[in-house]
């Protein structure tokens, strides 16, 4: 039995539906290869997720197609032919030949899709038969009764032409209409309805299809549902108001949570707990890491506070546990010997850290390409940042460079805002003699620089001033780092501000 | 203890007298030294002294990252840790608020295997820092393994656990090789005040890089330098001591 044919394969007389012997019988040359209904219909499914990239609304139709909801958002794509060229373009890259058709209705859009009118016609079907429908079942095919607005006539002219086949009937159907001489899809909406409902049954019932193709019956699209992400959930007998009610119910989450995510090979990097109540309210929380991980007792260790802390309110009966966000995690053995590995043990620390703390109080330096030295350091969460070795390396690569410009002089405390300090020179461009910071009275006794760092114009506003870096030590042996802001006539502003900016060991 | 520590000039406060020649002294790198990993304590003799910094980064072993706790006084008063400014810029920087996070921070940061070290900045005398909290630092130091450094900003010498109990100020520095008026090579004066299993002391250190051998003789340039320092200044400050080579 012949599955679906090749273009080239339909111009030589065979046919789908066809036994293989005769098709054989036609043309000796027919290559053969056996279908994969599966196959097919895995591969459909995922079409239906990467199709998503045009709309949110996918769903499966039948064997052979997608149903897209394009309702606003053609617009994105330049409008909707441009949106119909693009499917077929993008279906092309994958080899796949894809016939677009966008109708007010989903029904209608079948029908043109599969049926190509004399004013559409499309591409013909080679390797899977695969259809591009895009249909929007619009608020309009609520309206049931009244008489048919403008855009429906024009789809009932444009549909008319087409076979009663196109309406999606039962065989048997199509083929008393077939019988009655109602062959076109004009000629049945010109039968008055009432002779026509009495022949058939409700099922089958071809005025029903009718109806769909033209807008008069809703027919919603069930978009395809996204992958579940893991979930564990834990549901008591008795609402428990107690605070450890979280603690007990996590220890059967967690192993749950785990095994799911080892069934999928997910490591979990955002975590969400719901406690929910009895009068209904949902209390939550969340904790990250850093690293994918599925780990019983690091999961639990980070959830245990954040669980304590829930309030049970009138008390829970159910707790939910999802991985909210997972990335693959293969199957890991850490090493044969049992000594645990660095990087992840650091990621485990920072997961620690900042659950308790804050996630923005635990950061990583993240190297930046700027001169100015408080962008430089770019803090990042520690949670968000790369990968303990690859994350090390990076920063590592990108200090590096800066050491390559002359970085080796920097202070290793930086006050957040440098701080104002008044400074008594020999010459407004010389070196600084003496400076008063925070009361109290420094002198200098060396001096080196300064160093010029310029404002970055593409970043700043045009009144930055540049900086001029001095590395001071005052009698003391304390040494500073501190800065001149501006030059005299720079035309940016009065005389030159100075200001105290980082410590040196 | 790193090698490029040298020692410029020394003073066992106890042991000075039984030290005859002052050649024995100027050894370098031979700072008393805790027998493993364990809980150091250093007071900064002033918040606006950065000198602490200098005196303990050379002692941190490289290669896995630093765990750097500062309190949010300590980062208001003393800055935040510059990363550009650090001979290893692995570190997880951890803003807490107050010194119970800050310690409880440190102690989950001394059981991680993969910490090369724990740096604690706390400022002044919070009351959660009692001798219970330094002892459960130095406990978990010496049992992980990883060292820990207690920095104290503006703080008071009161009961603690720490193995090692530094007092360090920021001195003179030496002599730019190539510009007489630019500060040269760091020199700090450290006091050890409270230590197990060796003589506290008073020292004058100084830290070259190791290419850096302008020291023909790690003591005796730098104790002249410090002998014309000392007169420059009038008189030389409390603990600096200066021995005539």
């Amino acid at each position: 039995m012949i599955h679906a044919v090749t273009e080239a394969a339909a111009r030589r007389g065979a046919r789908p539906g066809m036994r293989l012997t005769d098709a054989r019988a036609l043309d000796p040359n027919l290559l053969a290869e056996p279908a994969e209904p599966a196959g097919d219909a895995a591969l459909l499914a995922r079409l239906a997720r990467w199709a998503g990239r045009w709309s949110p609304l996918v769903e499966v139709d039948g064997e052979d197609g997608l149903r897209l909801d394009v309702g606003g958002v053609a617009h994105l794509f330049g409008g909707e032919e441009a949106l119909a060229a693009d499917m077929v373009a993008r279906f092309a890259a994958l080899g796949l030949t894809a016939r677009v058709a966008i109708a007010p209705t989903a029904a209608a859009a079948w029908a043109l899709a599969r049926f190509p009118s004399p004013r559409r016609g499309e591409g013909r079907v080679r390797g899977l038969a695969l259809n591009e429908q895009a249909g929007t079942p619009s608020p309009r095919s609520a309206l049931l009764s009244r008489p048919l607005p403008a855009g429906e006539r024009d789809l009932l002219g444009l549909l008319s032409p087409l076979p009663v086949a196109a309406l999606r009937l039962e065989a048997r159907a199509a083929q008393i209409l077939e019988r009655l001489g109602l062959k076109t899809i004009g000629q049945l909406a010109q039968v008055p309805r009432k002779s026509l409902q009495r022949r058939f049954r409700e099922a089958d019932n071809p005025l029903e299809a009718l109806d769909r193709a033209l807008g008069l019956k809703p027919e919603p699209l069930t978009a395809a549902p996204a992958e579940a992400p893991p979930r564990a959930l834990a549901r008591l007998a008795e609402p428990a108001t107690h605070a450890e009610a979280a603690a007990q119910a996590l220890e059967r989450l967690v192993p749950e949570l785990a095994r799911q995510l080892e069934a999928r090979k997910l490591g979990a990097r955002r975590l969400h707990l719901a406690g929910y109540r009895v009068d209904g309210s949902i209390a939550g929380t969340g904790v990250a890491t850093a690293i994918p991980t599925r780990e019983p007792k690091h999961l639990a260790r980070l959830l245990a506070d954040k669980a304590a802390a829930l309030d049970p309110g009138f008390g829970f009966d159910a707790f939910a546990l999802t991985a909210s966000w997972c990335e693959p995690l293969g199957a890991a053995q850490e090493s044969l010997v049992e000594q645990p590995d660095g990087d992840m043990e650091v990621a485990k620390l920072v997961d620690r850290l900042s659950v308790r703390l804050g996630p923005e109080r635990v950061r990583r330096p993240a190297p930046v390409a700027s001169h100015v030295p408080e962008r430089a350091s770019g803090w990042r969460p520690a949670v968000a940042s790369l990968r303990g070795a690859e994350g090390d390396a990076a920063v590592q690569n990108g200090l590096d460079c800066f050491a390559s410009l002359a970085m080796t002089g920097r202070p290793h405390h930086l006050l957040d805002r440098p701080e104002a300090i008044a400074v008594v020179y020999a010459t407004p461009e010389g070196v600084p003699r003496r400076f008063v910071w925070r009361r109290l009275t420094h002198d200098i006794a060396k001096v080196e620089g300064p160093e010029r760092i310029a404002p970055e114009w593409w970043r700043e506003r045009s009144s930055a001033r540049l900086r001029d870096y001095y590395r001071v030590e005052d009698e003391d042996g304390r040494r500073y780092w501190i800065f001149r802001e501006g030059v005299i006539g720079d035309g940016r502003g009065g005389a030159p501000n100075w200001f105290m900016h980082g410590l040196f060991g | 203890m790193a090698r490029g520590l040298s020692l410029v000039a020394g003073d066992g406060s106890r042991a000075a007298e039984k030290r005859a020649k002052p050649a024995a002294l100027a050894e370098p790198s031979r700072l008393p030294q805790p027998s493993g990993p364990t809980l150091s304590e250093v007071f900064a003799s002033h918040a606006r002294d950065g000198g602490w910094a200098g005196f303990l980064l050379p002692q941190l072993a490289a290669g896995r990252p630093l765990l750097w706790v500062q309190d949010r006084m300590a980062i208001r008063e003393a800055g935040r840790v510059h990363p550009a400014g650090l001979p290893d810029r692995r570190l997880i920087h951890v803003e807490a608020r107050h010194a119970r996070d800050a310690l409880w921070a440190m102690e989950e940061g001394l059981r991680c295997a993969g910490i090369g070290a724990v740096i604690g900045e706390l400022w002044g005398d919070p009351a959660a820092l009692d001798f219970t909290a330094t002892r459960r630092l130095a406990v978990a130091a010496e049992r992980s393994g990883v060292p820990c450094w207690l920095v104290r900003q503006g703080g008071t010498a009161n009961l603690s656990g720490a193995r090692m109990r530094w007092r360090v100020a920021s001195g003179p520095s030496l002599p730019h090789p190539f510009d007489p008026k630019a500060p040269g090579a760091p020199a700090w004066e450290a006091e050890l005040f409270r230590v197990r299993g060796c003589a506290p002391g008073r020292w004058a250190l100084a830290y070259e890089k190791g290419g850096f051998h302008l020291l023909a003789e790690p003591g005796g340039r730098a104790l002249a330098q410090n002998g014309q320092r000392a007169a420059s200044l009038g008189e030389p400050s409390p603990g600096w001591s200066v021995r005539a080579a």
